[in-house]
């Protein structure tokens, strides 16, 4: 499962992330939305789900090699953040969902392995 | 590798737009060396914490880095107000930080101890008024 994939599936919208960016493979889900347990269990690959949009979101992403990060509830993105990322190649994509909800779509598409 | 890998950076007070940079180098290198994924995440665990902890309660800081073939050495140092009982500052969800940074994701009071688990040797010199350094070493053999 691609980011791409997701992206087309679920109807994300990409706020950052070449498409080159967007072929990255999605190996897992983490949602937090304090900074140091997502510094700790974001793994590689993984999609970051929180409601910050401030700009450590990218430190954090960058530093733990996060597939991408998402931000639900249709949230906006602070427009320091945008640019960071799409400096450091993070990928941010968007959700009117909840977290809950982004948690189901995409652990259902990756086969909740952990 | 026998050279050994000198760094060093600042670390610019309540600037977030700074924070992590000296981590994100320091990942870089030891990418770039090949080291483990494991010993990259794990340093980059305790160095950002110690990192972020410099620019929100430090006052700003300093970071030394030194990478030879068997380790990573950080050492992170400020001059802020220091740690007045570092017993209680180590537990886990123990926070002075301000709702301004709480607001943002920090203050879960985590930092000290994710220091701890994810490096092999930590030691912290803090006087009250004077200053705090957080000493990290990560070695690559690590299990
Ligand atoms: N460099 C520092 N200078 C002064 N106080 C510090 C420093 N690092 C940590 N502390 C104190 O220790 C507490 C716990 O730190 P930490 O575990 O990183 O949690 P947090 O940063 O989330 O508050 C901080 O809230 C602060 O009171
Ligand atoms: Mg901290």
């Amino acid at each position: 499962m691609t980011i791409e994939e997701l992206v087309r599936d679920f109807g994300y919208k990409v706020i950052t992330g070449s498409a080159e960016d967007l072929k990255h493979p999605v190996k897992g889900v983490y949602a937090c939305d304090l900074l140091s347990h997502a510094m700790a269990k974001v793994n590689s690959g993984d999609l970051w789900i929180t409601i910050h949009t401030n700009i450590n979101v990218v430190a954090v992403a960058s530093l733990t090699d996060a597939a991408c990060v998402l931000i639900p509830e249709g949230i906006a993105v602070e427009p320091q953040t945008v640019e960071r990322a799409a400096e450091k190649g993070v990928v941010i994509l968007s959700s009117p969902s909840t977290t809950a909800q982004v948690c189901h779509e995409v652990l259902s598409m990756i086969g909740m392995k952990s | 590798m026998n050279n050994v890998i000198v760094r060093d950076y600042d670390i610019p007070a309540n600037d977030f737009t700074a924070a992590g940079e000296a981590s994100s180098s320091v990942r870089k290198i030891l990418v770039q060396l090949g080291v483990s994924p494991y010993v990259v995440k794990r340093t980059s665990i305790a160095m950002y914490e110690a990192e972020i902890n410099a620019v929100i309660h430090g006052h700003g800081g300093k970071a030394h880095v030194e990478i030879d073939g068997s380790k990573v050495y950080i050492r992170i140092s400020d001059e802020g107000p220091g740690i007045p009982d570092l017993e209680l500052a180590m537990q886990e969800g123990y926070s002075t930080a301000p709702d301004s940074i709480r607001e943002m994701g920090f203050g879960a009071g985590m930092g000290l101890s994710n220091i701890k688990k994810h490096s092999d040797i930590m030691k912290i010199d803090t006087e009250v008024n004077k200053g705090t350094t957080v000493h990290i070493t990560v070695f690559f053999n690590a299990i």
